[in-house]
């Protein structure tokens, strides 16, 4: 009988995959329902059918690479990106929209580089980019928010996303594209539209604060560090704020409303916190951070799209194996080099 | 003046990417992006040779081709202008520093080659750049091609470890990432 010498503590961690990924569904709760309050029913149904979507495509690829199924499909890992992109994409969008989006997420983001674990790229965001590319139309359709207009049912939302031709889409340009289009008014007379709320866009602003929580809450479960997020939140900020005039057209909005726009906390605790295509290192982590923050900005301020978080959060995965490569820690006991002390 | 020698560096680095927008340069960029350090090498000679081959193609056309009614010849003679700043790089720098001269081996000849940089001599010509515009625009086209080229080998070498389906390996799934790039970049439109 050998005896495994093993140091104290004895702590056993019971964290899985599948636990991770269902703590990370439980947070999308808060702001999948300020979503679905402010804008019916329509993200509801765009999770429900990307996440079947998600599934067949899962279990396709699965078949096909001779993978256990019921393991594979137990880890939640499909539906979590499947949820993200439902989220991501604007609601009451056609069923077809939802299962590229899916597909190419799955299928090509993911089980191209194997499956779950060596993905480079965000596959929520990569089926996001491929969409917004190739449908921009369907893809800037947002409805108008509760106290602007008609807030769908459910029936509506389930017709407009299974039988597009018959569905009347009411839909409004969202703050951030108001902001960006601008080029002659000052801010203080554009808030008066009435789009506008507090801080930010009427509802979005309730969407994003509601993301902050479900993010605070992961950020509780330590299910990743404060690094990334805290990192973007502040380069962002720091980014309005530089070029914040006071309000006149030219400038981008205010901080605040930066951080409470558009998909900026959604990204900033669901998207750049995956742990496979986001860097390793706490220094890397904090470079990779800003450098989302840095380029949401730039893209969002003089780019042609409105919102940036998902072209940010590609360029950040595409850079994130040479920052890691340049902030490896150094290990205790040798020099930086690797040799001895 | 400034700004606009900025402008011109960030749309050729970023906006124009050659690589990734306007896809020039992908021999290099496929063919020597699996180690990190080889790339980091091909990028500094295609820096040197990029800038310096820009602004002498510029000389040639202007000083030479044009006073002469020979314009017909632009290709030609570019790539001829090529080659030569390409050996001459070589001479020098087996003189100056034949450390480096080994590290960059058999990549500096292989720049001749490279499409990027008969392209950029062309479009320096078709946007009817000056001097001064024709030396920044080159020297923007390598740092782009630079930044993408290091880039890419660095998430290659994490590729090479990735349990990629069989069908997909090496070259292919080195091409579906570069499009997957491309997309990424497409997000820059409209910076400048």
């Amino acid at each position: 009988m050998t005896l495994i010498r093993i140091s104290s503590p004895h702590a056993h961690g019971s964290d899985s995959t599948a636990s991770v990924m269902r703590r990370v569904l439980i947070a999308t709760v808060p702001g999948v329902i300020a979503l679905t309050w402010f804008f019916g029913f329509g993200s509801l149904v765009n999770i429900i059918w990307a996440s079947l979507v998600a599934v067949a495509c899962e279990a396709l690829a699965l078949t096909l690479r001779r993978k256990p199924l019921g393991f594979y499909l137990q880890d939640y890992s499909a539906l979590v990106t499947a949820t993200l992109l439902g989220i991501a994409l604007p609601p009451y969008a056609p069923w077809w929209l939802i299962a590229i989006g899916v597909a190419s997420a799955i299928l090509m983001a993911k089980h191209l580089y194997g499956g779950l674990g060596y993905n480079p790229f965000n596959p929520a965001m990569v089926g996001y980019v491929v969409l917004l590319i190739s449908f921009p139309v369907q893809m800037t359709a947002w409805a108008p928010p509760r106290g602007l207009g008609e807030v769908p049912g459910l029936l509506q939302a389930l017709q407009a996303c299974f039988l597009p031709a018959q569905y009347d889409a009411v839909t409004m340009a969202t703050p951030l594209d108001m902001v960006r289009q601008n080029n002659s008014l000052l801010l203080e007379d554009l808030w008066r539209d009435p789009l506008f709320g507090r801080w930010a866009g009427i509802g979005w602003e309730w969407v994003n604060l509601a993301f902050l929580a479900g993010g605070l809450w992961l950020l509780y479960r330590r299910v990743f560090s404060w690094h990334a997020p805290v990192a973007m939140l502040a380069s962002l900020g720091l980014m309005a704020a530089l070029f914040y005039d006071g309000g006149s057209s030219a400038s981008g909005g205010s901080p605040l409303f930066h951080l409470l726009s558009g998909a900026t906390m959604f990204g900033a605790f669901f998207i750049i916190t995956d742990p496979v295509s986001s860097a390793v290192s706490v220094r890397g982590r904090l470079i990779f951070g800003a450098l989302i923050g840095t380029l949401v900005y730039l893209i969002r301020a003089w780019g042609n799209y409105p919102d940036a978080v998902a072209f940010a959060v590609l360029v950040a995965n595409f850079s994130a194996p040479f920052i890691d490569h340049y902030t490896q820690p150094r290990s205790y006991g040798h020099s930086k080099s690797g040799g001895q002390p | 003046m400034l700004a606009d020698y900025s402008i011109l560096l960030i749309s050729a680095i970023l906006v124009n990417n050659f690589v990734l927008v306007q896809f020039l340069g992908l021999c290099p960029f496929m063919g020597v992006s699996n180690k990190l350090e080889t790339a980091m090498g091909m990028s500094m000679a295609t820096t040197f040779v990029l800038t310096l081959a820009s602004a002498c193609s510029h000389l040639t056309y202007n000083l030479l081709l044009e006073p002469l009614g020979l314009e017909y010849l632009r290709t030609i003679s570019f790539i001829l202008v090529i080659a030569v700043v390409v050996q001459f790089t070589e001479m020098v720098v087996r003189k100056s520093s034949p450390l480096l001269h080994r590290v960059l081996g058999v990549y500096l000849p292989l720049i001749t080659t490279n499409c990027a940089v008969l392209g950029v001599a062309l479009l320096n010509l078709n946007k009817d750049h000056n001097f001064l515009q024709s030396l920044f625009y080159g020297f923007g086209a390598a740092l782009g091609f630079s930044l993408v080229l290091v880039l890419f080998a660095a998430l290659r070498e994490r590729l090479a470890v990735a349990d990629v389906p069989e069908p997909f390996e090496g070259a292919a799934i080195g091409m579906v990432t570069a499009g997957m790039m491309a997309l990424a970049f497409m997000g820059f439109a409209g910076l400048v």
